[in-house]
């Protein structure tokens, strides 16, 4: 298995949670993260004060996938959540030891 | 006589000019970071308590008492009116309006008490304004002994001179709300303060945006409304010259916020909250010694100047490197000046025929000159006796919080409080772990 977490701009994030779902994707976390990348920060002029704003707003999404679908589901977010722009984010895998469904006890695939 | 409708109208004013106070906590929260919003709500709070207490003693007394002897009553009032005494049962007598000429129909109009409270709430604003100066910093004690002895020190007898019938009121120094005692005598005494307490940890490193724009918006619009009171009540009476201060407090402000925003979009390419906001307070300030005193087309300039002029002079800072947190000089001192200082230009006095004019209504460079040496005065007195009061209270009590309480945050380190409660789990999580998020009396109670 595989955990891929994606940080996108806020705004791609409902279209990327449809195309997960369409994709078939059951679940998913989502959070809220700042950062940048090569884009930087941006600008904030206060009483003609400029201040250096070095983290962006992001959305951080967390999906669980089996080993064969992840390079999909990447492709999946990717293609959603793209605006060809400086900003669109990141998204990478990394494999995953151990899942367990709390509820049921259910381990492995079986808890997606 | 009292007349019933004069004694609404001021009894009304003073609720507005107290209401100015608040609005200004807001005004200035807002302008902080989030970890010392009510610390700095705080020290206008504070103010309405100690100021008031010191009045009602002696300070009514002391800024428009009157002192026997004369030589005394040029400097400061007489003890006659220790505890209000003397003011039950008399009514104003048009201490002010009086010079202006025909006293008697304005004389004996409303209780006195009523114009006590009126010019109270002229003393409590004045002295939460300095508290824009230190934000974040102060030790929360050493403010309220501050504020209690700059007012006895500073602002009674300031208000003596230039209102109460002291020297700068019998050379013929014109103010018609406050440009002078209120504004820039609070801008000074920021300046001094700011330098004593050094600059905040991490100035011009860390950002020190303001943390809440809204709320600055909100304490701008109150204090916007309860302007009106400090203006148009400055009259001390209902006539044509209220209803003129009443206008020109309108059209200043919207010019000067106008303006400001402007000066930010041709500038910044941005015109933001935070500007508009800044720029109606910095035409209020402006229209303040004015406003009973020009016409409404001259009002529109007039604000408009001060917007444009104080959205560059809040730099001055960063260039002159002292930390006015939120910009008392740039706003208060600034503005005070430009309105006080204009006035020996374009005072044109429409319904007190007997004034001098201004320069442009073909007056001569006297008053001017008065309109020069009342700033320099006030302003020059407030910042040395402020940086005195200021130099005193750090040697003895301290006056700056520890770096560690600074940075920590004022609110929790010294009010054991915190503004906001956003995230649920650091809120309801702290709480479950050392039991039920019961208060200890309620759970003494239950034992």
């Amino acid at each position: 298995m595989k955990l891929i977490t994606a940080v996108i701009k806020p705004f791609k994030l409902d279209d990327v949670k449809a195309a997960l779902e369409q994709f078939g994707i059951k679940g998913m976390t989502v959070s809220e993260a700042s950062g940048y990348g090569r884009q930087r920060g941006h600008t904030e002029v206060y009483r003609g004060a400029e201040y250096q704003v070095d983290l962006v707003p992001k959305v951080r999404v967390e999906v669980l996938a089996e080993e064969d679908d992840a390079e999909d589901v990447i492709d999946v977010i990717v293609k959603a959540a793209q605006t060809g722009k400086i900003g669109d984010g990141k998204v990478w895998s990394v494999p995953v030891d151990t899942v367990v469904r709390v509820r049921t006890g259910e381990r492995g695939p079986e808890a997606l | 006589m009292i007349d019933t409708g004069t004694t609404a109208w001021m009894i009304t004013a003073t609720a507005l000019v107290l209401l100015m106070t608040p609005g200004l906590a807001f005004f200035y929260g807002g302008m902080t970071r989030a970890k010392s919003v009510l610390n700095m709500m705080m020290m206008s709070f504070v103010s309405i308590i100690t100021v008031t207490i010191a009045w009602v003693l002696y300070g009514h007394s002391l800024a428009f008492g009157v002192a026997g002897n004369e030589t005394v009553n040029k400097f400061v009032g007489g003890l006659d009116n220790i505890g209000l005494k003397g003011l039950f049962n008399t009514a104003y007598t048009g201490l002010i309006v009086d010079k202006a000429g025909d006293a008697s129909t304005i004389a004996d109009n409303f209780p006195n008490l009523v114009f006590s409270a009126f010019e109270l709430t002229f003393a409590i604003i004045t002295v939460a304004l300095i508290s824009g100066a230190i934000a974040d910093r102060a030790k929360f004690g050493a403010w309220v002994v501050f504020s209690i002895v700059w007012a006895t020190v500073v602002y009674f007898p300031v208000a003596h001179w230039v209102w109460g019938g002291g020297w700068l009121f019998s050379l013929g120094i014109e103010d018609f709300a406050g440009g002078t005692v209120v504004h820039i005598n609070a801008g000074a005494a920021g300046l001094a303060l700011a330098l004593v307490l050094g600059k905040r940890t991490g100035w011009r490193k860390d950002p020190m945006r303001p943390h809440n724009l809204t709320l600055v918006l909100l304490g701008a619009g109150l204090l916007w409304f309860g302007w009106f009171g400090f203006n148009a009540g400055s009259e001390l009476a209902v006539d044509q010259t209220t209803g003129l201060a009443f206008m020109n407090t309108q059209v200043a402000t919207a010019a000067a916020a106008g303006a400001w925003i402007l000066v930010e979009k041709l500038r910044d390419s941005h015109s933001t909250t935070l500007g508009v906001a800044s720029g109606a307070v910095a035409g209020l300030v402006a229209i303040t010694p004015a406003a009973g005193f020009v016409d409404p087309w001259v009002a529109v300039l007039l604000g408009a100047v001060a917007g444009a002029i104080c959205a560059y002079a809040v730099g001055l800072k960063y260039k002159l490197g002292y930390d006015d947190s939120l910009d008392v000089v740039g706003v208060h001192l600034v503005g005070g000046v430009i309105g006080a200082v204009s006035l020996g230009f374009i005072a044109a006095y429409p319904f007190l025929p007997q004034q001098s004019k201004g320069l442009f209504y073909g007056g001569d460079l006297k008053q001017l000159g008065l309109q020069l040496l009342g700033p320099a005065v006030v302003g020059g007195y407030s910042f040395i006796a402020s940086w005195i009061i200021g130099k005193i209270i750090d040697k003895t009590m301290g006056f700056r919080l520890t770096q560690e309480d600074e940075v920590t945050g004022i609110d929790i380190t010294t009010h054991a409080e915190t503004g906001y409660d956003l995230g649920t789990i650091h809120s309801s999580g702290v709480a479950s772990l050392n039991g039920p998020a019961v208060p200890a009396e309620a759970k003494k109670v239950d034992a």
